[in-house]
């Protein structure tokens, strides 16, 4: 076996082979895919654990404060410490609520970003499914957490939840389509869906830098599209705190609301790896063709961690966003997208095939 | 639910729902409780329901002497609580006809100007907390602590004060008061660039302020909106102007009219007067006149019988005081005619046919402090 950090196929066939000489094939498959739930379950903790903490620093940092700093040095645990107290508190039931809906919401919440974490390539070698029209199933599977947001705020019967259920399925109707076109952009530069050949192409300069100016309008909507998508400041409108008190999940507590504030996270972190992936070249480090010296010094760098700085930047960005605008409010979040957002998209859709017509892209 | 609402118009849509902001809301700032018709997300109808602080405060004062009804004047409008000592001292010294030093007019009116730069600030946090913009929240209130800080060490007490009293102050200033006043001003005219730069100048903030709230110079007088309110809509209503008292008269300063009538205007209207009231404590604190830092009173304070009215500009509007004394040393009827109890009663009126967000911007541009209202 010859584990390389730079290339993960190798240290994947070991483990399959591995399996298959002790085990029929039946068996081996079902391993394997209980292995990676395992892995995926315990990097889904993680990471909402520490984006929680990320985003309690950033925004101390924008308004003059220290953030957390008593549990664990540097406030490392506080997170934890949330979230067993979060496990332990009480699911308080709602009369006339509807039990059964209540209940499944945050679970369709979870499984929804859950899934779409699968498709994402982290590392050459290193993701769990690599299908060949990546991009659409992340599309399609991401935006089924608005059907558990639509359930909470309907079954929670409350008034509040329900203004703001209504919000966020008109807002994540309308985004999900700038989200779309801005993806496809790119898809016609490219001309492919998988995401390992999507990063494979960004071998020679990211998309981001190949796609002229087009690219980067596709870039800056997608920023703010998806910031909409994922309920996130400023567009927040679904749980605007000062308005609707918790939006649609004002009725939920314990770890059911533990499980709608992951899933935020998590969401935040999946559009910010599909950013990354798709305009910064995912794992793929930094390359400017003919400079050989150059991108032999990059190659050094893990990929991992290319894509996890790269990932981080993108959080990052959106994290100052929401520390630093007011909020919108849902007429203008509808006029931002349907009457400036759609058009400039469909407009870059047109100049992007031009180009790519043209062979004026590098 | 039908027998706790009193549904606000006879005819009701079959459309319409209804919902309580508050008496539990993040954004009433306070036991406000307001029963909103919606149709959607529009609001049709608003029907505020006060006294859930109510604390009968008026009641209180007629068994109160003038020196224990300072105490309670605080709490009416925490926010400019020395405003409001200012204007029951200012009644009994009228009533008494005594004759003030003016080192102690001084101290007043730059007390008072910096209750009214803290209130605007903790108002601007509010604000933009209530738009979504949580980092106005921490820039207004780190800034207000300088102000807290000054008197602390001057008054003994960072938020409820009762500094004024009949005849002067409790004590002289700090010797540090001066230093520590120009160490705040110089640090918050650089500070409230931040403000503008984070707020005002927003393209979201100006899309969600202009336009929305429209409250006509009409409908500011006869509803009796006063204060930075009224003059967003271009009504000079400034009491220091058209009844100057302690040091007005003698200073400079521009009273801040904007005449858009929106939430925008009201917002620009306070930022505004933060300048103004910097301005004004500039004029004056070098110049404190040595002296005594109170006049000789009475043991015993007693107003000769009869009526009495005085009124002063506190940061939220016209604050009227009406005294109906009978040569007691309480009086026997007291009634305070706060500025929050009739701006709030304009909100329905602008709120009308805007949206939920809106009716949240609308609000906190009228800066309601609840226990004004209730009393």
């Amino acid at each position: 076996m010859t584990f390389n950090i730079y290339d993960f196929t190798s240290f994947n066939r070991w483990i399959d082979e591995g399996l298959n000489s002790i085990m029929s094939p039946t068996w081996a498959l079902i391993t394997e895919m209980a292995i990676i739930g395992i892995v995926f379950l315990l990097f889904y903790a993680v990471v909402g654990l520490f984006l929680v903490y990320a985003e309690r620093k950033v925004c101390a940092f924008m308004q003059n404060r220290v953030g957390p700093n008593r549990v664990g040095p540097y406030g490392i645990f506080q997170t934890i410490a949330d979230f067993i107290k979060l496990l332990m508190k009480e699911l308080v039931y709602i009369k006339d609520s509807d039990k059964l809906l209540f209940n499944i919401a945050p679970f369709i919440v979870i499984i929804a970003s859950f899934m779409a974490l699968s498709a994402i390539p982290f590392a050459k070698g290193l993701h769990a499914i690599d299908f060949d029209i990546g991009i659409l199933y992340v599309i399609a599977v991401s935006s089924l957490g608005v059907v558990g947001i639509l359930l909470a705020g309907w079954s929670s019967n409350n008034k509040y939840s329900l203004i703001g259920a209504m919000r966020s399925g008109a807002q994540i109707v309308s985004y999900e389509l700038s989200v779309g076109l801005s993806l496809l952009t790119i898809i016609v530069l490219s001309g492919t869906m998988q995401f390992s050949q999507i990063v494979e192409m960004q071998s020679n300069g990211w998309f981001i830098f190949k796609g002229h100016i087009p690219a980067f309008i596709a870039f800056v909507v997608f920023l703010i599209s998806s910031t909409a998508e994922t309920n996130r400041g400023p567009f927040d409108l679904a749980e605007a705190e000062s308005e609707l008190t918790a939006g649609f999940h004002t009725e939920y507590s314990g770890i059911k609301f533990a499980f709608f504030f992951l899933a935020e996270y998590m969401n935040m972190f999946l559009v910010a790896s599909i950013a990354a992936t798709v305009f910064l070249g995912g794992w793929m480090p930094f390359h400017v063709s003919g400079w050989a010296g150059f991108n032999t010094i990059m190659d050094y760098i893990p990929p991992l961690v290319w894509y996890f700085g790269k990932t981080a930047f993108i959080i990052w960005l959106m994290m100052l966003f929401k520390w630093t605008f007011p909020r919108l409010r849902i007429d203008q979040l509808l006029t931002l997208e349907w009457k400036y957002l759609l058009p400039i998209n469909l407009v870059n859709i047109l100049f992007m095939a031009f180009l790519v017509l043209m062979h004026w892209h590098f | 639910m039908k027998e706790i609402i009193n549904l606000p118009v006879s005819k009701i849509d079959e459309e319409e729902y209804h919902i309580n902001m508050g008496p539990q809301h993040p954004s009433t700032h306070g036991v406000l409780r307001l029963v909103v018709s919606l149709q959607g997300e529009i609001v049709k109808n608003l029907k505020p329901h006060c006294g859930y602080i109510h604390r009968g405060i008026e009641k209180m004062c007629e068994k109160d002497t003038y020196p224990q009804i300072i105490h309670l004047t605080d709490r009416i409008d925490y926010l400019s609580s020395h405003i409001s000592n200012h204007a029951v001292c200012l009644l009994v010294e009228k009533a008494l006809e005594i004759e003030i030093p003016e080192r102690v007019q001084y101290i007043r009116t730059i007390m008072d100007e910096l209750t009214r730069i803290q209130s605007h600030q903790l108002w601007w946090s509010s604000f933009g907390m209530d738009l979504g913009g949580l980092t106005c929240f921490f820039y207004g209130l780190r800034d207000r602590e300088m102000i807290l800080d000054i008197w602390e060490e001057t008054t003994g007490s960072r938020f409820l004060q009762s500094y004024n009293c009949p005849g002067g102050v409790m004590q002289d200033i700090h010797p540090n008061f001066q230093k520590k006043v120009h160490a705040f001003l110089k640090t918050f005219k650089k500070k409230i660039k931040d403000y503008d730069r984070i707020l005002s100048g927003n393209v979201i903030f100006e899309n969600r302020s202009q336009g929305v709230g429209i409250l006509s110079k009409e409908d500011a007088i006869s509803y009796g909106v006063t204060g930075p309110s009224g003059r967003g809509s271009g009504w000079s209503c400034d009491v220091r102007k058209t009844e100057p008292y302690s040091m007005y008269s003698k200073v400079q300063f521009n009273e801040v009219l904007r005449y858009e009538c929106d939430t925008y205007s009201r917002y620009m209207v306070r930022m505004q007067e933060m300048h103004e009231s910097m301005n004004i404590i500039e004029q004056l604190i070098d110049n404190i006149p040595a002296g005594d830092h109170s006049a000789k009173m009475k043991a015993v304070i007693k107003l000769p019988a009869g009526e009495y009215f005085q009124q002063v500009e506190s940061a939220r509007g016209e604050l009227g005081l009406y005294v109906v004394s009978d040569g007691n040393k309480t009086p026997y009827r007291m009634k305070f005619r706060t500025p929050s109890f009739s701006n709030l009663s304009v909100l329905d009126h602008i709120s009308r046919d805007m949206k939920i967000a809106d009716l949240v911007a609308i609000g906190a541009s009228l800066d309601l402090v609840i226990p004004d209202i209730d009393r």
